[in-house]
């Protein structure tokens, strides 16, 4: 089947086979291999992007039915060199070690963030209950997620990642410069 | 820039690595591409034990992109090639061979039986279901003590027997304590347990994945490998290949917790595939493949016996262990439990000890290093009886182990089990430990529940810990009939620009030694944080090396550097003072700067170095070079300690374990990046409570691994978990010039008898002194309402149901 994906801001076309994955769609075919698959049941999560700008487990997607729809992936965070806030707070707060279930977990995060801006501790936990990680205990990536939250205004939700999340001129993150919509 | 303010050790940096992984810019092996790449894919036996009548590949090589189907014999005609085990423990191990693919007959379900070389992985996958075995059953010998019967039937029947090895430790015949049978019946109290470890699954993030050049000058594999250097070695040895004419490369490695320290059969497949076809080869596993064949961890039968007098000092201890390897042995696995025989003690003056263990093969999957390795199994029993210990003679579990731990002032501290402890200050981390935690209040709390009948009970659980780290002096793993040494490699390099390549023979794998090993080599030679680009798991780069496991990347790895840093400066000194004009003795090396003493005359060493790349004027007899290498061989291992408190609510109704605090006091010495030690711990304490509460591997009946996903094997998810009280003791490690213990392994080690003895403490006067981890609901609230055990089934409302097992059947014990 012939399908056109925009994967992180580049529009594909391409022939799969109905029974392709996303995931693999992503990484074989478009070389996005920043997005890891972790497990064969949807239980870790690690391959998490944004579909239209929702979460969702791109080992239990068809490459099919992402035809004509927007993917995000950890890849098409960042903008001109500048983190998005999730990512940046991933890093200030030592939220990941060996980083294979941190793509998934950081567009998780970014999704939970979207539906809740302000989310406490046990919000955060049970947004990310999904996603699984084997090395941190959780406990700095519950820190990483509020405090990106305290970062992004609220609201910023999915189109926190269409837009900079980071005033570029001082390298300081600006909430204000969250959340405008759009490119 | 010459010199760095204030140190760099010790400081929280924020991590180097997590650049290209926040980014997603990481290079797993299974990102690897190469042109004309195929794909392998392992067809795996669903057997747990039988002989293999005939495979029929036929089919399955008429299947689109498929190009081979090989099966064992294929790969290995004449039956020689045998996966290596690197730690004979006795010389009279029984050690049966371990072939690629299965040979006539497969001894665990999971086994690999045929490989289908494929060019997409997609179509060897597909490929594996037109292959078509037969199999003659033969009887299935699982749990340890139905395979030492008398009449079991055996997993290897050219072995004779299920019983792999028996390893001792006397301390009479030693001379280091006294006769413990003696102990025990002189003790006026003796307290007797049976403990369970249950088999864990290491379950790292990352799958397993091997990439096989063979067009390369040199047969090149990428592999996700916390070994590349054993790996290099080993896979030479085994293949016969020569070792100068193969590469390993550990790119980006995603987790491994003792799971990766192996040289596995799929690793030799795809360098025989690959040689064969003349083409790269690519392997990586699914989840579910790598629950059955990866290894596991764990799985031990503990008795425990412990003799005291009255007043709670400690008479003596006899541990008699039973040990699963599983099929086969893995590559340190005989070992694992032998670890522990130095750890039971733990941190107490125990005057007679006795450690007997007996490993034994049944038909699981085989068993090897996991998260500690030997000294999780061990604490957990010494923390468990002494709880026991505590409750026998009605004493404050605190005010025995206090009674009968090693006081700071007697380090140090040669202990019954004839290791040396260097330092450690219990006292002092028990203190901090009780006061963060409020443990009188939260006693006080505990009996007013108790006293009114609250449905939901509240226990305290304490772990006293030590544990060996910095493996190994080679020359204790000499006397342990280890196949290896114990030192580790670095070299740095002085670039002409004044930047520094450091080398490391220690392999990260999420650990964040890029950050670190740059703290330290900033430090030693006053280099910019920045300037440092620290190289590991290439053997072409990083030549030389022993790898990371058993928290001795830094004690050992950690060392080496600074070791070539020292000779770095050494060898820049006499450019230095040939420079300035002055004597050698007239120079002071600080903050990077060569200092003629007395003077403001100074030059810094990237001008040494720059110096010393031009070559154009050196002192006379002076290689043109500042570049060195050290390896760093430890005297003794080091001895990080801590206390764990854990307090546990249990709602008696339900059998429902919640956390409600965890503290925990841990001292690993002097710290290089409080960040890092603490994100150690933290991950540390997950495993560890992990084990205690969710995770178990169960064998059903016919051998097949029931918990064989994530959907069943339950890996605690964030909202499973509390939020932790981490804190630190200082006592710096004599044994090391940093001071460092390690720090990996500590929070595992700890935290599972904390979280045990807290489960039973709150539900202890409910007549429960033990229950089987993990402690499920169904279990806890079987131990209360009948006292035993292990009922309610291993595990088994743990599972999604996907494969969970009936708990009226149990699982395979």
């Amino acid at each position: 089947m012939r399908i056109t994906v925009t994967v992180d801001g580049t529009s594909y076309t391409d022939d799969v086979e109905p029974r392709t994955l996303l995931v693999h769609h992503l990484r074989e075919r478009l070389g996005k291999v920043g997005t890891v698959v972790g497990c064969d049941t949807s239980n870790c999560g690690a391959c998490t992007v944004h579909l239209d700008g929702h979460s969702v487990k791109s080992c239990s997607v068809l490459a099919v039915q992402a035809d004509g729809c927007e993917v995000t992936t950890v890849e098409g965070l960042a903008r001109d060199g500048t983190l998005h806030p999730v990512q940046q707070a991933f890093h200030d707060n030592h939220a990941l070690q060996c980083g294979f279930c941190t793509p998934g977990m950081i567009m998780q995060s970014i999704d939970l963030l979207a539906d809740n801006p302000d989310p406490d501790e046990q919000a955060v936990r049970e947004g990310i209950e999904g996603n699984l990680c084997r090395c941190t205990g959780y406990q700095n990536i519950v820190r990483a997620v509020q405090d990106a939250a305290h970062h992004m205004r609220p609201g910023a939700g999915p189109e926190a990642e269409r837009v900079a999340g980071v005033d570029q001129a001082t390298g300081s993150r600006a909430a204000s410069s969250v959340g405008g919509g759009g490119e | 820039m010459t010199s760095t303010a204030e140190p760099e050790v010790g400081r929280a940096r924020l991590r180097k690595e997590d650049a290209r992984l926040i980014t997603g810019r990481t290079r797993w092996t299974d990102n690897m591409s190469l042109p004309g790449m195929v794909h392998l894919a392992v067809l795996r036996s669903t057997e747990a034990h039988a002989k293999i009548v005939s495979i029929d590949t036929s089919a399955a090589k008429e299947m689109p992109g498929v190009i081979a189907v090989l099966t064992g014999d294929d790969l290995d005609p004449g039956g020689q090639l045998g996966m290596p085990c690197a730690w004979p423990i006795s010389p009279d191990m029984k050690s049966p061979r371990r072939p690629v693919l299965a040979q006539g007959q497969v001894n665990f379900a999971g086994e690999g039986v045929a490989v289908v070389v494929a060019r997409s992985a997609a179509e060897a996958e597909d490929a594996l279901a037109s292959i078509d075995v037969e199999y003659d059953e033969l009887p299935v010998v699982l749990g340890m003590e139905n395979a030492l019967a008398e009449d079991a039937p055996l997993v290897h029947e050219e072995l004779g027997t299920n019983r792999n090895a028996l390893w001792v430790f006397d301390s009479g015949e030693a001379g280091s304590g006294g006769d413990v049978e003696q102990a025990i019946s002189e003790a006026e109290v003796v307290v007797k347990r049976r403990f369970r470890q249950q088999r864990l699954v290491p379950a790292f993030m990352e799958p397993r994945s091997c990439v096989v050049d063979p067009t390369a000058a040199q047969l090149t594999m990428w592999s996700a490998t916390q070994v590349p250097h054993i790996l290099k070695t080993m896979a030479a040895l085994t293949l016969g290949i020569p070792e100068h004419k193969l590469r390993v490369i550990a790119p980006d490695v995603g987790g491994g917790f003792g799971g990766k320290i192996a040289v596995l059969p799929e690793e030799i497949m795809a360098l025989l595939v690959a040689q064969k076809l003349g083409k790269p080869v690519k392997w990586t596993e699914s989840r579910s493949e790598s629950m059955v064949a990866a290894h596991h961890g764990r799985d031990q039968i503990q008795d425990l016996t412990i003799a005291a007098r009255r007043d709670g000092t400690v008479t003596g201890l006899k541990v008699e262990l039973l040990a699963d390897m599983g099929a086969y042995l893995g590559l340190v696995g005989p070992g694992v439990p032998i670890l522990g025989a130095f750890m039971f003690n733990a941190i107490y003056k125990i005057p007679a000890y006795h450690f007997a263990c007996t490993n034994v093969f049944t038909n699981t999957t085989l068993t090897d290093a996991y998260r500690g390795a030997g000294r999780p199994e061990a604490t957990f029993g010494i923390e468990r009886i002494m709880d026991e210990l505590a409750a026998e003679l009605g004493m404050e579990p605190l005010e025995l182990r206090e009674k009968n731990w090693i006081k700071h002032e007697e380090f140090p501290y040669t202990t019954v089990s004839t290791l040396t402890y260097d330092s450690g200050n219990y006292e002092a981390a028990t203190e901090k430990a009780k006061q963060l935690f409020d443990y009188d209040g939260l006693r006080r709390e505990q009996r007013e529940r108790r006293e009114r009948g609250d449905p939901v009970q509240l226990g305290i659980g304490i772990s006293t810990f030590t544990e060996m780290c910095g493996l190994a002096p080679s020359r204790v793993l000499g006397s342990l009939d280890y196949g290896a040494g114990g030192w580790e490699h670095s070299a740095i390099r002085m670039l002409p620009t004044g930047k520094v390549e450091v080398i490391t023979g220690s392999s990260a794998h999420g650990q964040g030694h890029e950050t670190a090993w740059s703290q330290i080599v900033s430090d030693q030679l006053g280099i910019p944080f920045e300037d440092i680009e620290v190289l590991h798991g290439d053997t072409q780069s990083s030549h030389k090396g022993l790898d990371t496991y058993g928290s001795r990347s830094l004690a050992v790895g950690g060392i080496a550097v600074v070791k070539a840093a020292e000779k770095v400066v050494a060898k820049a000194k006499p450019l230095a003072a040939h420079m300035m004009e002055c004597s050698e003795d007239d120079l002071e090396f600080a903050g990077g700067k060569f200092t003629v003493r007395g003077t403001d005359k100074s030059t810094t060493i990237q001008d040494v170095a720059f110096a010393a790349f031009m070559a154009h004027d050196l002192p006379e007899g002076m290689e043109p070079s500042l570049d060195a290498e050290a390896v760093f061989d430890p005297e003794n291992f080091s001895f990080p300690h801590g206390t764990h408190l854990c307090a546990a609510e249990v709602d008696t109704e339900t059998g429902r374990v919640a956390l409600r605090s965890y503290v925990c006091v841990d001292d690993v010495g002097s710290v290089v990046n409080p960040l890092i030690v603490e994100g150690q711990i933290h991950g540390g304490l997950a495993q560890g409570i992990a084990q205690a509460l969710f995770e178990e591997a169960v064998h059903d009946e016919s051998g097949t691994l029931t918990s064989g996903t994530f959907a069943d094997y339950l890996l605690p998810s964030a909202a499973d978990l509390p939020s932790f009280t981490t804190d630190r003791t200082e006592t710096p490690s004599t044994t090391n010039p940093l001071g460092v213990k390690g720090v990996g392994e500590a929070g595992t080690i700890a935290s599972t008898p904390a979280v045990v003895n807290a489960v039973i403490d709150a539900v202890r006067h409910f007549g429960v002194n033990d229950i089987e981890m993990p402690l499920t609901p169904m279990r806890v609230w079987q131990a209360i309402r009948t006292g035993a055990s292990a009922a309610g089934g291993p595990g088994a409302e743990a599972g999604g149901g996907l494969g969970s097992i009936d708990s009226a059947q149990g699982g395979a014990r």
